[in-house]
């Protein structure tokens, strides 16, 4: 499918994480102090919690031109502020389902709890989803309004066609 | 989305400032390239380099820009945040600027550390600047609220280190609070016999410090007690202590041990803590004669009356001051403090974990931990060692590393059984004439006067087999290895592996954090290594202090540590909560929530959602109100509010959004 969209191998996308600044920035922080290489496709907006996300952040992101979302916050009950992750993560169930509808494949926005001291987490799944998104390919998003819900495994064909959502 | 700004006069003129920090940043990003390209950028009136930012000469550019009028907002881009925001907001100060109009660019973190192409992290470190530059010209000035700070400081734990930090507090003439789980502060220093590498005496130097506690004015001590929740923030915690029964009161106990004589059991018939399960206590006891406070215990679990409800309580009657009490209940106490010290400690490895050392099999291979005991003079042989048999031994091992340097256990070092290990030698030589075989994988001795003890240890004819112990079992292949136990271990100084019959093993078990640091952490809203010690906020610049404000660690809770070591950190720990306190305020990141009146519809769906009870709702008005002294800037009522009328300082939507776009749409 989206192979399709986008034969290239030369796809870099670009990914925006939210991290939390208390556990997950502090983790990107420590893969830095620890120099452990990583994809350099995942840019950080630091947020002072992940209950600070408004899933309004996310379809922006994609909007402005990101091909994945990844939104890094405090291990369940590790929040600096008591249950603001948890807070994040009912947002980010509902914000699926749109995703979804919208023709947007579910592997594009991911959440992970990444704890401060958890650097190599942090490296494993900026490395892990920048692979899953080269994958996907862009995101095209403007292309994607065209497609009808129930054809959007064959996008190619279907964006030529024009329709609605 | 365009860039003006709604909330200043005029043009932002934004100045951005690309740190080399020597090559660490220069050495991976294109410096000049950042630079030109920050150019290109709307509202950037200045774009320079800088070999290091945060000297003074770097900080005095912005200055001297602000001053000039050149720029009225600040862009730097270097370092993470959490290391130097503080550093150039200041510098904003100092220039005359708010120091609210600045954000920084994570490009050494974020970017040159973790990137090896040069291409893709300028490309990376350009994508940050422009979100930095776009952000930043929605910034307002700020002011950061100032807040007493109670005087009165908890420190948690009564080994050394809380000792040490308790004792520091008071003398300053602050009143502390020093809980500690145990019936007796001590800790693990308490039951040493000997310290390397001046072999001083444990118990004479730690039970003068410990009287010292019971006796300072200043000091309240609660023992047999544990912290049961922390509320609050830095300068203003509310703790709560759950006191424990001893059904015995504290205040009328003298120690005098006619309950202990007198108890129905006559006998000691269950393990004793103190000693490590080497010897038996009763179940009313003090765990020994220099425990602070002097004062008995009754251990419900054990004691008859408490078990069948049928005693005689001889306990009770011979008690001419009638300090028992059977009807002693669990206490809550509730305290302000302005600042927490954590001296939790550790707890020594499971050395029943590694089968093939044979611990809990073969009744002579010894924890390091319970050899400590034996060779003490207060222990439960008076300080001779003496194996389960009576007899002395004649050859014994001592295993190093066992949970250390470990793929299958811990892989760090535990930092004090090399030295703990050669003073164990030491005294068994000294008190059996024992051969002493030291199995040890590399000798770790740095500290002052431990490479010389080492050196002596040699001299003493302690016999040292570099190579870790392959298995103990007591399978004989010769007459001469028959009712011994055999190590076996490879000495790669020999290049071979060598059989040796002993008849006591010592394992030098490693330190590891306490089964139970992972709840404290959360109770004090902390991080945790990966092997559970206490995170501190940074490895070398900030090692007492914590993520979260006003907490502090002291000790080995924060990693294996030795005892000078655990001192000097106590200090510091206490230092660095005096200070805060000294200050008399803290000052708040202005971070909070605000309502916008005008866009709030009365919805209340924010209400419930601050879990700092910080939201209320203004009948008469038909809105929400922010408390920002209750408010800590999460910011979660700001993402739920479904008209945008509650923003978050710092935060808020509009910078959010901007810092999205010129994290993707430039580069």
């Amino acid at each position: 499918m989206s192979e399709n969209i986008h034969k290239s191998d030369s796809f870099e996308p670009r990914i925006v994480a939210f991290f939390c600044n208390w556990c997950t920035y502090t983790a990107a922080d420590l893969a830095g102090t620890a120099r452990m290489t990583y994809a350099p496709n995942a840019r950080v907006v630091r947020i002072m919690c992940s209950g600070r996300l408004d899933p309004q952040f996310i379809l922006a992101a994609l909007r402005d031109g990101a091909d994945g979302v990844l939104i890094g916050g405090c291990h369940p009950g590790d929040c600096h502020y008591q249950e603001g992750n948890y807070k994040a993560l009912r947002r980010f169930i509902l914000l699926k389902r749109m995703l979804a509808s919208l023709g947007i494949e579910e592997s594009r926005v991911r959440l992970e709890w990444i704890a401060a001291s958890e650097g190599e987490k942090v490296q494993r799944v900026i490395n892990e989803m920048t692979d899953t998104v080269r994958r996907l390919g862009p995101l095209r998003l403007e292309q994607r309004q065209m497609i009808p819900a129930e054809a959007h495994g064959s996008a190619h064909a279907a964006a030529a066609h024009g329709g609605n959502v | 989305m365009s860039a003006v700004n709604s909330s200043s006069n005029g043009t932002p003129k934004v100045g951005v400032y690309v740190c080399h920090c020597g090559i660490n940043i220069a050495g991976v990003i294109d410096v000049k390239a950042v630079v030109e390209f920050a150019k290109t950028l709307p509202n950037v009136t200045v774009a320079q380099e800088y070999k290091f930012m945060c000297s003074d000469p770097g900080q005095e550019l912005i200055g001297k820009d602000l001053k000039e009028g050149k720029i009225d907002r600040v862009v730097v881009a270097s370092c993470s945040p959490l290391m130097h925001e503080a550093t150039f907001r200041r510098a904003m100060a100092a220039g005359g600027g708010n120091p609210f109009l600045f954000q920084m660019a994570n490009i050494r973190e974020h970017v040159s550390w973790v990137n090896k192409d040069k291409a893709t992290a300028t490309q990376k470190a350009k994508a940050l600047v422009a979100a930095a530059v776009r952000r930043v010209v929605f910034h307002v000035p700020l002011q950061k609220t100032q807040v007493p700070v109670n005087s009165d400081v908890l420190i948690v734990g009564g080994g050394i280190s809380g000792i040490h930090a308790a004792l520091t507090m008071a003398d300053a003439g602050r009143k502390v609070y020093l809980v500690e789980r145990e019936p007796t502060i001590g800790g693990h220093m308490a039951k040493f016999d000997k310290t390397f590498p001046t072999l001083d005496c444990s118990a004479c130097i730690l039970t003068p410090k410990m009287s010292q506690v019971r006796a300072h004015p200043n000091i309240t001590l609660w023992t047999y007690s544990e912290v049961a929740g922390v509320e609050g923030y830095v300068g203003n915690f509310k703790a709560k202590i759950r006191r424990k029964p001893k059904y015995v009161d504290e205040n009328l106990c003298v120690g005098c041990l006619e309950c202990i004589e007198a108890c129905i059991f006559k006998k000691g018939k269950f393990k004793d803590e103190f000693n490590v399960g080497l010897s038996l206590r009763k179940p009313i006891y003090i765990p020994f004669p220099q425990a602070t406070p002097l004062v008995a215990v009754i251990d419900p679990e054990t004691c008859a009356y408490f078990r069948t409800g049928k005693c005689k309580q001889t306990c009770a009657e011979v008690c001419e001051r009638k300090a028992i009490n059977f009807d002693q209940k669990e206490e809550i106490k509730e305290i302000n403090v302005g600042a927490i010290i954590l001296a939790t400690g550790f707890k020594t490895f499971d050395a029943a974990r590694i089968s093939r050392y044979g611990y809990g099999k073969y009744p002579t291979v010894y924890t390091s931990l319970e050899v400590e005991r034996l060779v003490n003079a207060a222990g439960p042989t008076g300080g001779e060692v003496l194996l389960p048999n009576g007899q002395k031994p004649k050859a014994v091992g001592i295993v190093h590393c066992v949970g250390s340097r470990d793929e299958k256990t811990n892989r760090y070092c535990s930092r004090v059984c090399c030295m703990y290990s050669l003073k164990l030698a030491h005294l068994i030589h000294e008190r059996t004439g024992a051969e002493v075989y030291n199995f040890y994988i590399d000798m770790r001795t740095p500290g002052k006067g431990y490479e010389e003890f080492y050196d002596r240890l040699m001299r003493e004819n302690v016999h040292f087999v570099r190579g870790r112990v392959a298995e103990i079992s007591d399978w004989a292949m010769t007459p001469d290895e028959e009712g011994k136990l055999v190590i076996r271990a490879e000495d790669t100084l020999v290049g071979a592996v060598r059989r040796i019959p002993v008849d006591m093993v010592v394992l030098s078990v490693g330190l590891e954090a306490q089964p139970d640091a992972d709840e404290v952490r959360r109770m004090f809203n902390i991080s945790c290594s990966s092997e559970g010690w206490f995170l501190e906020r940074h490895p070398k610049l900030a090692p007492v202090s914590t993520f979260t404000d006003g907490i502090f660690l002291a000790g080995a809770c924060q990693g294996p540590k030795d005892i000078p070591d655990c001192v000097a950190q106590a200090g510091a720990a206490a230092a660095e909560a005096l200070a805060l306190i000294d200050r008399g305020h803290v000052e708040l990141e202005p971070n909070t929530a605000f309502v916008q009146e005008d866009f709030c519809s009365g919805c209340k769906t924010c209400v419930p959602l601050c879990p700092y009870s910080a939201i209320s709702f203004d009948t008469s008005k038909n809105k929400a109100a922010v408390n920002g002294a209750l408010c800590k800037g999460c910011g979660t009522c700001v993402a739920a509010c479904p008209s945008g009328a509650l923003q978050q300082n710092l935060f808020t939507d509009e910078e959010i959004f901007n810092e999205i776009e010129g994290v993707v749409k430039y580069v």
